[in-house]
């Protein structure tokens, strides 16, 4: 196998995980935790095709993770920030519990 | 040393696999986040192993940094550090295990057929973070100005909304 297989298997693997946690937690930080996993393996990718592409020269990989981190920067504090918002009015943050909308 | 997986690749993929599966089944929140910044220390040796030593610094700066602290404070706000009472996974946890695995597999099948991962590996490439400062500044300009404006809004958005109201303190 290749070195660009098996770092593009780690990070299906990883995208897989991160699906699954988001998809069957009850808690909504693991969920949360699930999707940031997520883009780590789409970050992961990037990497991996910008060192085993045709010109690793023109940076472009290296800067589409860098702003993708960003971006999940962001996303982390926003969605954390709803959470403990949820979770004053709620008093949980299990979300089959939180089910209407004006409570 | 082309051709074959080596040893420090293996190493840090098992450390980054096993923290995330560790991250999502551990019944305990906070050894979830510690899982979980075991995964992010794998994924930054994945970035070093790939020469790309200034995402992997940023990843040790920004994830296990920031966003993992950042959870630890949701979880300890929101009274998640006590291990829970009932079940940990939702109604539905059957359907999600099985859309992740017909994922997992689609992606594995797909990787394993691809022509693109048949080239061969290229030299190291020299990156230096003066050629990524230099590319920011000409090249990328717009889309640093377009996150740092995002980055602004996120900032003052996560204040507004985790503010109490003013109602609701009466």
């Amino acid at each position: 196998m290749s070195p660009l297989a098996s770092y593009l298997l780690v990070s299906a693997l990883l995208f897989s995980i991160g699906l699954a946690g988001a998809l069957t937690r009850r808690n909504a930080i693991l969920v949360l935790v699930g999707i940031e996993l997520m883009l780590n393996a789409a970050n992961l990718n990037f990497i991996a095709f910008w060192r085993y592409g045709p010109n690793p020269e023109a940076l472009t990989g290296i800067m589409f993770a860098i702003f993708a981190i960003g971006v999940a920067a962001a996303e982390a504090a926003v969605g954390l920030a709803l959470i403990i918002s949820i979770f004053r009015h709620y008093k949980t943050t299990n979300l089959d519990q939180i089910n209407s909308m004006r409570g | 040393m082309s051709g074959e997986v080596t040893l420090p690749f293996f190493i840090l993929g098992v450390l980054t696999i096993v923290g995330a599966a560790a991250a999502l089944t551990l019944r305990n929140l906070v050894h979830c986040v510690l899982a979980l910044m075991l995964a992010f220390v794998g994924l930054a040796g994945l970035y070093l192993q790939l020469d790309a030593q200034f995402i992997g610094f940023a990843q040790i700066l920004v994830y296990i940094g920031a966003v993992a602290i950042l959870i630890v404070f949701a979880i300890l706000l929101t009274r998640g550090a006590e291990s829970p009472s009932q079940s940990i996974v939702s109604p539905s946890w059957a359907s999600g295990s099985v859309v992740s695995v017909v994922v997992f597999g689609i992606l594995a099948w797909t990787i394993r057929s691809s022509v693109a991962t048949r080239h061969s590996t290229p030299l190291q490439p020299e990156v230096t973070v003066k050629q990524i400062g230099n590319a920011l500044m000409s090249r990328f300009a717009l889309p640093l100005e377009v996150i740092g404006l995002l980055l602004t809004a996120a900032l003052v958005g996560a204040v507004t909304i985790a503010m109490q109201d003013k109602q609701e303190m009466k």
